[in-house]
């Protein structure tokens, strides 16, 4: 994750990672409690913090609520997320009464295949007896899918993530489209954005399938639907996400400088 | 009560072949040298179960310890793969690999219904993932007093749980605290149950967050210093993370990966009993 370039043209000096883990630390500005998983979702998080957010609570997995990193962990149960908590509960009850009952209002997830109806897959590519990769499988994520106020994913837009059928389908976004959700009793609103290295997808209100709202800076459609094997929706009134300030990046490599190995 | 053992005593009377055997720790507190113990002892058919299978997991499955393992998220976390454990289901190495698994959430509910003595726990999840149809003991059930459909997961009931704490006194009650996941959960879910500590002591001090086992629900306790490495034990040890990195390449290759067993595991002694 380092910057691409240091060259007069690209004077920005920011890489698509980057874009993506400013644009998810934006999407959480004025929030109050966030689901937090290891890796691009853990830095945005603490990018928050760091600038516009300083009282979002950060939950991780391992129980720890309300966590102050001053490092960057490399698991979701590092000693120090423990040791900054407000409270550290148990698994069961991580879940059961804090996701399950609706009390956190933004959960992040990533994963490795997400279909037009943000339905993801982070279990296996190619059959699942006979897998051609194992992925590591579920963890949180499909009680997060279902039971968060709202989702953010955060995925790398290409043909081999973005599919039109999933090998596995580990934890749901709108499922088939309208009111599947609803059948299944999820209590949560499901993904309400997705950010790629290329820009923003949000869910079409009525259709429930994702539509291009943003496109980073310096990309085009005619790039995110080469990247797309479906027929992409786009917004009539695309807009153009704002680069990453010099004080997010600041913050940013500040942060990546604390990475906990 | 818990009698106080030597590490290899207690395996070799809690542990047998075949056995369904919980290991837990969430990040923290993973049991890794009860873990190696059971490696030496060369047992096998184990059904394995653990939330996150880590390392030490990877280290049973690589040497065919495993005939099934039931889990929630099989990674090497922030760093990747989990080589043996995608090489046994993969290519069947070293023995096939079944596999059952669940979400977190769905795991550590069996645990709750195992730990309370009912047949299963309800949850609302598994609905519209592919988890629903491969895993026998996640099933459908109606709210009696709302009709709501929920989803139910069987009670796990393993013939052993062995998880790893700060302290055990010398009556064999046992002190955790920090993150201590589904710990107790796992515990009192099982047949038989081994603790490993850091060190056994005279008295416990009052801890902010501490879960106290008592001696009546544990059947051994081996003291294990370290007995968590790679992983941690708050109060006593940081997680080595350069040793989960380093992980990565070792286990990536089946020779190198037996030559580090060989060398790390199976030459290098069982921790002793005080």
């Amino acid at each position: 994750m380092t910057a691409v370039s240091t060259g007069a043209e690209q004077s920005a000096g920011y890489d698509p990672d980057d874009m993506m883990i400013v644009a998810a630390a934006r999407a959480l500005r004025g929030r109050r409690v966030c689901f937090v998983g290891i890796g691009l979702p853990s830095t945005a998080a603490n990018l928050a913090r760091a600038t516009h957010t300083p009282d979002l609570v950060l939950v991780y997995e391992s129980g720890t609520i309300g966590a102050k990193p001053t490092r960057l962990p490399l698991s979701i149960g590092d000693g120090e997320l423990a040791e900054t908590a407000d409270s550290v509960v148990t698994v069961p009850e991580i879940f059961n009464y804090w996701v399950q009952a609706g009390r956190i209002e933004v959960g992040f997830l990533s994963a490795a295949q997400m279909d037009r109806y943000a339905n993801l897959n982070s279990t296996t590519i190619g059959d699942y007896d006979r897998p051609s990769v194992r992925l590591p499988g579920a963890g949180g994520a499909p009680e997060i899918a279902a039971s968060c106020r709202e989702v953010i994913v955060l995925i790398r837009q290409s043909q081999r993530s973005f599919v039109e059928h999933l090998d596995f389908r580990t934890s749901v976004g709108f499922g088939d489209g309208p009111g599947d959700r609803a059948r299944w009793g999820y209590r949560g609103a499901g993904p309400t954005l997705v950010i790629t290295d290329l820009g923003l997808l949000r869910p079409d209100p009525e259709t429930c399938e994702l539509t291009m709202t943003d496109l980073h800076p310096g990309v085009d459609v005619d790039q995110v639907r080469a990247a797309t094997p479906w027929d992409l929706a786009t917004a009539e009134d695309l807009k153009t996400t704002e680069p990453p300030s010099a004080e997010e990046l600041t913050r940013l490599r500040a942060l990546q400088a604390t990475q906990n190995r | 009560m818990a009698e106080i053992q030597g590490l290899a005593e207690a395996i070799e009377d809690l542990v047998h072949d075949g056995d369904c055997v919980a290991m837990e720790g969430f990040t923290h507190l993973i049991p890794v040298a009860a873990g190696h113990e059971i490696i030496r002892q060369g047992r096998k058919d184990l059904t394995l179960v653990r939330l996150t299978p880590d390392i030490v997991f990877d280290q049973l499955i690589g040497m065919g310890c495993a005939k099934k393992l039931v889990f929630g998220w099989g990674g090497n976390p922030g760093v990747g793969s989990l080589h043996r454990f995608r090489d046994a289901i993969e290519n069947g190495w070293p023995v096939p690999l079944e596999i059952e698994e669940h979400s977190h959430a769905g795991l550590a509910n069996r645990y709750v219904a195992g730990a309370s003595g009912l047949p299963f726990a309800i949850l609302r999840g598994y609905f519209g993932t592919g988890l629903m149809d491969r895993t026998d003991t996640v099933k459908t059930v109606d709210c009696p007093f709302t009709g709501e459909k929920l989803a139910a997961v069987a009670a796990l009931n393993p013939d052993v749980t062995i998880i790893h704490a700060q302290q055990a006194d010398r009556t064999g009650n046992v002190l955790m605290w920090g993150i201590t996941g589904v710990n107790k959960e796992a515990a009192l879910a099982a047949t038989r149950v081994l603790v490993t500590v850091e060190e056994i002591v005279d008295h416990f001090e009052p801890r902010t967050g501490g879960v106290v086992l008592p001696t009546w629900v544990i059947d051994a306790v081996a003291e294990a210093p370290a007995g968590a490495y790679p992983s941690y034990t708050s109060g006593y040890s940081n997680r080595d993370n350069a040793a989960y990195i380093a992980w990565d390449a070792v286990s990536r290759d089946r020779d190198t990966f037996t030559q580090w067993i060989e060398e790390h595991i199976m030459q290098s002694a069982p921790a002793v009993s005080s």
